[in-house]
């Protein structure tokens, strides 16, 4: 098998993930979506890293890791305190800056 | 598995010039690749949010074994630890949290978006595989010379700690901007003050609705579950024993069945007959002559 096949398998990932954030409206399912999208990436960091014989991919996998956390616990915090206020999760019903 | 795949992977990927993997981890990509896209598939489709977490869980769980099986050790284990344990488990309680029955509206806002969005993500897809395909990938290395030396887990530390420690040092930053403002964005601040037991109960007396605490559910039932409503002696249902929660998640259990049940069980000999084993069958087949 040659080892391009991670970063196939990788792309592809991403694209469902980018689907997933065009189609579904729940805000937390968006977010996961988001998620599988730095996932997808990170497994393309972590391929290049073992094509070229080099760390420096992991090392930057690693911190897409830690700054995805800290974007998680700040998203499912504005999500929650938006569902307080408007008792809804979807995307579509945050629109009061429209009007 | 590991073991297996991790020193074969080794020897071969050092190898000058070579440009494949050890038929080990061809057939575990093949295996955990198609499980890890049907779990992505899973997420995008699934109506209920909890379905998409789990199914997330499980691509990136096969992610991991890929991180493991391309020399990624540190890594691999972080995102089982990381990912899976703690920002999915995250996830579940914010679900949880917001109401697990939160399924999506199919009324679509934009006109076409759905349509749109299949196009987009199919482009996208055709756009990126091309350009993979035509991507000038160069020689293949393997993990051997990454990880030489110390191994996976000294070396990536050395290049933290040294190289790139101003970044580290940043994230630290990062983390606690991040921790604080979740607690900003999910306080809540006390508008009125809380009521008193004392003032609770005066309330109570003064509105004159119902002064004792609701009953609780299931008493005089069949089961002792919190989702079945309590009967009243009479057999009728008590309406405000189940947790209002719980009667708008998910329609609560056969009430009518169980005041039937109930009646049956608890139907009382009348005065002067003795409770004979006919009488109980007689009040089980809810005929009273």
């Amino acid at each position: 098998m040659n080892p391009a096949n991670y970063l196939y398998l990788s792309a592809l990932l991403f694209t469902i993930g980018a689907f997933g954030v065009l189609i579904r409206r729940n805000a937390i399912v968006v977010f996961m979506c988001v998620e599988l999208m730095l996932n997808a990436v990170n497994l393309s960091l972590v391929t290049f890293s073992r094509m070229h014989g080099d760390l420096t991919g992991q090392v930057i996998a690693f911190f897409t890791m830690v700054v995805a956390a800290a974007e998680v616990v700040v998203g499912l915090a504005i999500i929650v305190s938006v569902f307080r206020t408007r008792r809804s999760a979807s995307v579509d019903d945050a629109n009061l800056l429209k009007y | 598995m590991f073991a297996a795949v991790g020193p074969s992977l080794g020897a071969v990927t050092l190898a000058d010039g070579m440009t494949k993997t050890s038929n080990g981890e061809a057939v575990q990509f093949y295996v955990l690749g198609a499980v890890a896209v049907l779990g992505a598939l899973g997420m995008v489709f699934s109506r209920k949010a909890v379905h998409s977490a789990l199914s997330l869980a499980a691509t990136m769980v096969c992610l991991a074994m890929f991180y493991l099986a391309q020399g990624a050790y540190f890594l691999g284990v972080v995102q089982i630890v990381v990912y899976t344990g703690a920002i999915m488990m995250l996830f579940l309680f914010v679900l949880m949290l917001v109401g697990v029955s939160s399924a999506d509206s199919l009324v679509e806002t934009i006109k076409g978006q759905r349509k749109l969005a299949v196009l987009a993500g199919v482009a996208f897809g055709v756009l990126v595989m091309t350009t993979l395909g035509h991507a000038r990938l160069g020689t293949f290395q393997g993990a051997g010379p990454a990880n030489a030396g110390g191994g996976n887990v000294k070396n990536i530390a050395d290049l933290i700690f040294s190289k790139y420690f101003w970044a580290f040092e940043v994230t630290s930053a990062l983390l606690i901007t991040a921790a604080v403002g979740a607690m900003v964005l999910t306080h809540r601040e006390r508008l009125v003050a809380r009521k008193s037991q004392k003032e609770l109960v005066e309330d109570r007396v003064r509105t004159g609705k119902r002064m004792t605490p609701l009953p609780t559910p299931g008493v005089y039932a069949r089961h002792n579950a919190v989702d079945i409503p309590a009967l009243l002696p009479d057999g009728s249902v008590a309406e405000d024993s189940v947790n209002a929660t719980l009667v708008a998640r998910t329609p609560v259990r056969d009430a009518v069945g169980l005041t039937a049940v109930t009646k049956q069980a608890m139907a009382v000999p009348r005065q002067g007959d003795a409770p004979s084993v006919e009488s109980t069958a007689n009040a089980a087949n809810g005929g009273t002559e």
